[in-house]
């Protein structure tokens, strides 16, 4: 049953002087929905945010909350959170008074300030902090009181702006954890924002690509995975096997002529793009499979012969580059006794089935 | 955004008033009235005599900051470096010099070195009526070291704040890179710190080259400078188009050095960092370090010894030791017309100063607010507010009395017209310690508040205020000791019934007689005494360390 989203924005526009902070957004987000807005720094993420807040203001378009227009409310009585980067808890108050402070904002008798401060610092596990000085805390202790402060007046929509920036990995992996399981407890509708494409995949249920202001792609993280819609979209989630490519034949199947080799790609071309198109050939690195020897035909794929050019053991895999006419094939693999023997300067065949290869339009410029 | 429209109209439109309209009277005056008149600057640059006066200002000053920078470096290396006992009491009474009243720092050193001063008497003393005497009183060397005396705490506040935030990192890769103390201190803590030294030596070039109770009360009239020249022809020769001409001179040089040196300031401003000063005070400690550590506490001691001689002389008689002086200030032998209860003349500077203080406060804080938004032209309205420090406060006292003598606004009888040029002189101390915590606030502090549910008013008294509390109440203490201690505005605008304790001391000072002079010198330690109080007030409340200028 298709929701009506909590928080939709359309068309909103955003300019300093003559160059475009945020151009033409428009976004959906449903009620409890984790939705990460991702993308490199600068791209105005953090401004989007700020809009949505009431820091800034739009040039033009709408937003609406729960079907009303937010227009000339003001950030206080927009009753949403956001959570600053700097985290900006008060210096002068100790986490009691960080946490409730919202609370006391809206009024809240003291015993209830008491109770529900009690259980948002119980919600982020520092129980016994209340009376604890801002400077007394840790990195991450930090970040949970902010957590606990932006939650506590229960906001009909949180915010979050890089909140785990300043961590160190391995505190900021133990925290997205928390933080989503966190969030996804109370249910409430958030917007998370990151430049790491990690720790957005470890939290969201929707991810949005923003670059230079603009939405790029938006959908849950599989399928971003599956079918990144851009070039850029495809090197932020990591992929590596970009290969440029011109199509030299159109129906049924798609053959590309690219630097290694003619490839096959099932269905059809990207949209509008016929033979003769410079296309854009991205290969699935863990749909490959390689072989010393010819793997005979196994179905309708493209088998390329190579040499290897290194070999990286991650873990239970291994990172194979391997050299194929003028380009290069990143392959992933497990690390079995079958390809533990080879070496760099071995002859290799990898084999491409064609649900593997994703077409792309070529990025413009 | 209409709010913050309304709060900057309060502080221009007091500077507009009560300081811009008098400069433009004294302009005005200088320029005979007509258009372009330039009579009078041709009179001053035609004379010699004041040819000479400028001259004297300008070099005098450079070389008492040149002593003043020779006085305070190795102290603020003391202060940003070593960790020793009774470090904060040291910190405290160095900057005593600098909050105490020229009319007090004056009055400790001919104290300490005038004729019947305390190394004088000792002298004789010790060897008899043919003593040895230092005879430096009204000589250029006791000009030079009350100067130095006066403004090193300057030099020592700005320095050592900066040099303590500077990692000792930097000294240590200099050093691991081959270089040795000297080189390092040559090549990377000198160039690092230059900011900091030129910033203060410009403050201090400043306050000697608009000196005036010092020069006046140490100096005679040979060594006037342009702001005791600018005295005598208002206040003896009734020459205002002259003075007002000189006045004109002093300002444009002043206003270039301030210009100069708020430039300066803000481009090697240092955000308030947490670094615990623990970490970055030098650790190890050597036999070396020892000697000069104990050497310059030594100096220090030094340095405070005027105003310790001000208080033993304040109590000795030709009998020993007595509150004499201090008991006779309290009844009135001559009967002079002049002459005012020590009680009215201290109940006038107290209720002058309050009322000074909370002008001054609500002033320079909305002018502070006015300064620390976003802005290119910030580093001109800081220069335009601080204006009052450095335009000196004989020619301001000038100023008043060009430009509110006569109905609708004739201020002269009134002790308003005190109160008002009190909290001009005020005000930018409260601006200066209210910048660095108002710069230094974490950016999303306060959109912090109002995103969770804070309406500007309630963000103002919860999270703005709270921060900035520590540094308003040192702003007040320095504003009250700063009215305390006026000297120049006053001896020109007060009418004898409101004297305050400053100006009844020069009165005093000008009567023959050992009695009198006594009870200038107690006179002065009270005043002492309560600068003092106000100042162990700022030290208990003072933000870190960045505060003050």
């Amino acid at each position: 049953m298709p929701e009506t989203p909590i928080l939709r924005l359309e068309n909103v526009h955003k300019s300093y002087g003559d160059t475009f902070a945020i151009h033409d957004v428009s976004l959906d987000v449903d009620r409890g929905e984790l939705v990460c807005l991702l993308g490199p720094s600068g791209c105005g993420k953090t401004t989007l945010l700020r809009i949505i807040a009431g820091l800034e203001s739009m040039d033009s378009g709408t937003i609406s909350f729960d079907g009303q227009n937010v227009q000339g409310v003001t950030p206080h009585s927009r009753g949403f959170g956001l959570m600053f980067q700097d985290l900006a808890l008060f210096p002068h108050m100790d986490v009691f008074g960080n946490v409730g402070f919202g609370l006391r904002m809206q009024g809240m008798s003291s015993d209830r300030v008491q109770m529900r401060v009690d259980e948002m610092l119980e919600l982020v596990d520092l129980g016994n902090y209340r009376n604890r000085k801002i400077h007394e805390l840790s990195g991450g202790e930090r970040q949970r009181v902010a957590l606990a402060r932006s939650l506590a007046p229960a906001p009909k929509l949180l915010m979050l702006d890089e909140p785990l920036g300043s961590l160190d990995r391995v505190l900021r992996e133990s925290l997205q954890v928390q933080v989503r399981s966190i969030l996804k407890e109370i249910g409430v509708t958030a917007i998370y924002v990151t430049h790491d494409k990690d720790e957005a995949f470890a939290l969201a249920d929707t991810i949005v690509f923003v670059d230079r202001g603009a939405v790029v792609q938006a959908g849950p993280p599989e399928a971003l995975f599956r079918a990144p819609a851009t070039e850029m979209v495809a090197r932020s989630l990591g992929l590596r096997n970009l290969i440029p490519g011109t199509i030299v034949r159109a129906s049924d199947s798609v053959e590309v002529a690219s630097t290694v080799g003619t490839l096959v790609a099932g269905g059809s071309p990207p949209d509008g793009m016929m033979t003769g198109d410079d296309v854009l050939v991205i290969i699935n690195e863990r749909g490959l499979s390689i072989a010393p020897v010819r793997h005979g035909s196994a179905g309708n794929g493209i088998e390329l012969s190579g040499v290897i050019n290194a070999r990286k053991f991650r873990g239970g895999e291994s990172e194979i580059h391997i050299t194929v006419g003028q380009g290069e094939v990143v392959a992933i693999a497990p690390s079995n006794d079958a390809q533990s023997s080879l070496t760099a300067g071995d002859d290799i065949f990898v084999f491409v089935p064609p649900e593997s290869i994703t077409l792309l339009p070529p990025s413009q410029g | 955004m209409r709010a913050s429209r309304l709060l900057a109209i309060g502080p221009l439109a007091f500077l507009g008033v009560f300081f811009l309209y008098p400069l433009v009277a004294i302009l005005a005056k200088s320029f005979g009235g007509g258009a372009l008149d330039l009579g009078p600057f041709q009179v001053l640059l035609g004379d010699s005599y004041y040819l000479g006066r400028i001259w004297f200002t300008i070099w005098q000053a450079a070389f008492s900051t040149f002593l003043t920078l020779l006085l305070g470096l190795p102290v603020a290396y003391l202060f940003a470096r070593h960790e020793f006992p009774g470090k904060t009491l040291l910190k405290a009474l160095t900057t005593l010099p600098f909050i105490m009243p020229t009319i007090v720092v004056a009055m400790g050193f001919v104290a300490l070195l005038g004729p019947g001063g305390l190394v004088n008497t000792g002298l004789s003393n010790l060897f008899g009526a043919h003593a040895p005497q230092i005879r430096i009183a009204n000589t250029l060397t006791i000009i030079f070291m009350a100067h130095a005396f006066y403004n090193y705490s300057i030099v020592v506040r700005i320095v050592s704040a900066y040099w303590a935030n500077l990692s000792p990192q930097f000294e240590e890769s200099s050093a691991m890179l081959g270089a040795g103390r000297v080189q390092t201190f040559r090549h990377v803590t000198l160039p690092l710190l230059l900011p900091a030294i030129w910033s203060s030596a410009i403050l201090v070039y400043i306050f000697s080259f608009t000196s005036f109770g010092v020069v006046l009360v140490l100096g005679g009239s040979q060594f006037a400078t342009m702001e005791v020249a600018i005295y005598e022809l208002t206040v003896k020769l009734f020459r205002l188009e002259i003075a007002g001409a000189l006045a004109i001179i002093q300002i444009v040089f002043t206003y270039v050095f301030l210009f100069v040196y708020t430039r300066i300031q803000a481009r090697s401003a240092v955000p308030v960092t947490l670094v615990h000063r623990e970490a970055v005070s030098q650790r190890k400690k050597s036999v070396r370090d020892m000697i000069v550590v104990v050497g310059i506490i030594a100096g220090l001691l030094v340095i405070l010894s005027p105003l310790l001689a001000l208080v033993e002389r304040a109590i000795s008689t030709s009998d020993g030791y007595s509150p004499t002086h201090f008991v006779a200030l309290f009844s009135n032998d001559s009967g002079s017309y002049f002459y005012r209860s020590p009680l009215q003349v201290i109940w006038n500077s107290i209720r002058f100063a309050l009322a000074s203080m909370v002008i001054a406060m609500l002033v320079g804080t909305a002018a502070a607010y006015i300064i620390v938004r976003p802005g290119r032209r910030s580093s001109i309205i800081d220069a335009l507010f601080m204006l009052p420090l450095v335009v000196s406060a004989v020619t301001l006292g000038f100023g008043f009395l060009v430009a509110f003598n006569r109905p609708p606004v004739d201020l002269r009888g009134s002790w308003l017209i005190l109160v008002i040029a009190h909290s001009l002189v005020a005000y930018p101390f409260v601006i200066r310690t209210l910048l660095p915590v108002l710069r230094g606030m974490p950016p999303h502090l306060k959109e912090s508040a109002a995103v969770l549910g804070a309406s500007p008013l309630r963000v103002f008294i919860h999270v703005e205020l709270p921060i900035i509390a520590r540094a308003l109440i040192v702003g007040a203490t320095f504003a009250f000791a700063v009215s305390m201690g006026e000297f120049g505005a006053s001896l020109l605008l007060v009418r004898p019934e409101f004297a305050t304790i400053p100006v009844a001391i020069f009165r005093l000072l000008g009567q023959p007689g050992e009695a009198n002079l006594g009870q200038a010198l107690a006179m002065s330690t009270l005043l002492m005494a309560v600068v003092a109080l106000g100042f162990v007030t700022i030290e208990r409340f003072r933000y870190r360390d960045v505060g003050g200028f």
